[in-house]
């Protein structure tokens, strides 16, 4: 991952000013950059890493694991295809291993999640099962740790 | 109670003034400090794995007094490949406990009562004391602003005596930032060729240049190796400061003393970081590179960002420490960094606490996360606003 990119991933909010001192470009280098990484699809956004938990009510996440049939030709394409459209589902990974795919899911309530699961997902035609997980706790998120207190500076304090 | 007398050469020192800063940060809540001098990265996991490795297969013992001679080879090809230095690994490399216990030997070796040392300032705090402790009188060298903190050909003319035994130079610089290029280096050398002055180059930093060409040293200059120590270490180019490991290499006459010398302090330096030594130098390219590029982002924020907010600073070229300007606001640098502390809760490090010529600068570390610097400036910056009123 090159310099720009990398440090968007740790603030995405660095204004092309910020980014053209750090990096030793001009910022008309830097703006044109991020423009063709837009345009590449390399970015494909910029979004705020949220503490769930704070919020004053917290939704439900769970990681389902499907296993299906792939289609001739289509492949997982497909299923896929027809997994993400649904806006209850954060994401989808094709997975190697155990199952196929992973589905991260977003619901208000347990409950809404399992009727999610039990009326959406495992009656796709291609499902052959469905294992669902459901997310506890999360201290680490999109490479960010979410606990508050800031990690204390183990260095000694010498006198160098 | 029995009056056991301190050696008058300890006595006589003056505590750190890096020290006074440090008890006050811990004693406040909510300090954001850039007052630290070692590197902010963990030691890359490969060398931690190599030490694991070792220590799982009992390599525990006393290694060779000089340092495992396969260390010294990877030291010596090291030294060749990036600063075109030429030492035979037999008996022209010493490891020893970090670049500390090799500067205090040299000075130990080769000091008489009453020899010079020619020691650059602002500088490294351990330098001066360690040549009174040796006996010597060191002789201060006070690099300029307007010279970017190099030293020059006329300041060291001007400062050679018959006594004079050793120049120390140290660049890039702690606190300073400045590095040495060639020519200039070679104005140096031009000067010391036809002397008896020996040259100890304290080139900890080396790896942390962020010019287009990379460090010089001297002992690669004509005339020079013969009368050069070069000393270094793992503490700052592999983040590797706890292992307490590094070497002085030079040609056989000056390392036989220093060996001999070692044998009774320290018989050796830490078997185990031998073994993580070893792995960084043989695969720790690549993690040189990337803090370099960490560093050198952060460099260019934190400069910028100092002069646009009045506090000027000339471009540290090397290490990891800017050395901004803070007449402008009347205050000394002792002043400043404690109004600093208590006002705004940022620890930095007054400039005089490495040498009377760091007065009117203050030494501020980027061994820090950008997240950091960025709310520590934002803090400094507010600090500059409310005593402007």
């Amino acid at each position: 991952m090159d310099n720009l990119l990398g440090l968007l991933k740790q603030n995405a909010r660095y204004s092309v000013k910020e980014l053209a001192v750090i990096l030793n470009q001009s910022e008309e280098v830097v703006a044109k950059a991020l423009e063709a990484y837009e345009k590449q699809g390399v970015i494909k956004g910029y979004q705020a890493i949220l503490n769930y938990e704070k919020l004053d009510q917290a939704p439900v996440f769970a990681l389902i694991e499907l296993k299906v049939t792939p289609k001739k030709e289509l492949g997982f394409q497909e299923i896929a295809d027809r997994v993400m459209e649904m806006e209850e589902v954060e994401s989808v990974y094709l997975m190697a291993g155990d199952y196929d795919l992973a589905v991260f899911v977003k619901g208000k309530t347990m409950q809404d999640v399992a009727m999610f699961v039990a009326k959406r997902l495992s009656t796709l035609d291609s499902v052959l099962s469905t294992s669902t997980h459901f997310v506890l706790s999360r201290y680490k998120q999109d490479g960010v740790i979410l606990k508050d207190e800031e990690k204390s500076d183990l260095r000694g304090q010498m006198v160098v | 109670m029995r009056d056991f007398k301190i050696n008058q050469n300890l006595s006589a020192l003056k505590p750190s003034g890096i020290r006074k800063f440090f008890d006050i940060a811990n004693e406040m809540k909510d300090v954001i400090s850039l007052s630290i001098g070692e590197p902010d990265f963990q030691t890359p996991w490969h060398i931690r794995q190599a030490a694991i490795d070792a220590t799982e297969q009992g390599k525990t013992w006393y290694s060779p007094s000089t340092g495992f001679l396969a260390l010294r080879e990877e030291i010596s090809s090291y030294l060749n490949r990036r600063f075109q230095l030429t030492y035979d690994p037999n008996d022209e490399i010493l490891v020893t406990v970090g670049a500390s216990e090799a500067l205090d030997a040299a000075f130990r070796c080769f000091v008489d009562e009453g020899d010079e040392v020619l020691i650059i300032q602002p500088s490294f705090v351990c330098y001066d004391p360690l040549v009174r402790m040796s006996g010597g009188i060191p002789v201060i060298l006070q690099t300029k602003a307007e010279n970017k903190f190099k030293l020059t050909a006329d300041e060291l003319r001007a400062n050679i005596t018959p006594k004079t035994k050793i120049l120390l130079i140290s660049f890039p610089t702690n606190p300073t930032g400045a590095i040495m290029e060639r020519e200039e280096l070679e104005a140096l050398a031009e000067v010391l060729r036809d002397t008896n002055i020996l040259v100890f180059s304290d080139e900890i930093y080396c790896e942390l240049n962020y010019t287009d060409t990379s460090h010089v040293s001297i002992a690669s200059l004509d005339g020079m190796r013969e009368r050069t120590l070069v000393i270094n270490g793992f503490s700052k180019s592999y983040a590797m400061t706890g292992w307490r490991i590094g070497y002085a290499a030079g040609p056989r006459e000056l390392i036989e003393p220093l060996v001999k010398l070692h044998q009774y302090m320290v018989m050796c330096a830490p078997t185990l970081s031998q073994f993580a030594a070893i792995e960084a130098m043989r695969n720790g390219d690549e993690d040189v590179q990337m803090m370099r590029n960490e560093y050198n982002m952060r460099r260019r924020y934190l400069v910028d960002r100092l002069n646009a907010m009045g506090l000027s600073c000339f471009e540290p070229e090397g290490a990891f420490y800017a050395f901004p300007c803070i007449r402008s606001t009347g205050l000394t640098s002792e002043e400043f960094c404690e109004k600093l502390i208590y006002a705004n809760q940022v620890a930095v490090v007054p400039g005089s606490a490495f040498g009377d010529s760091g007065e009117g600068f203050i030494r501020i570390s980027y061994s820090y996360s950008l997240k950091h610097i960025t709310e520590a400036l934002n803090r400094i910056e507010a600090f500059l606003e409310e005593i402007k009123q």
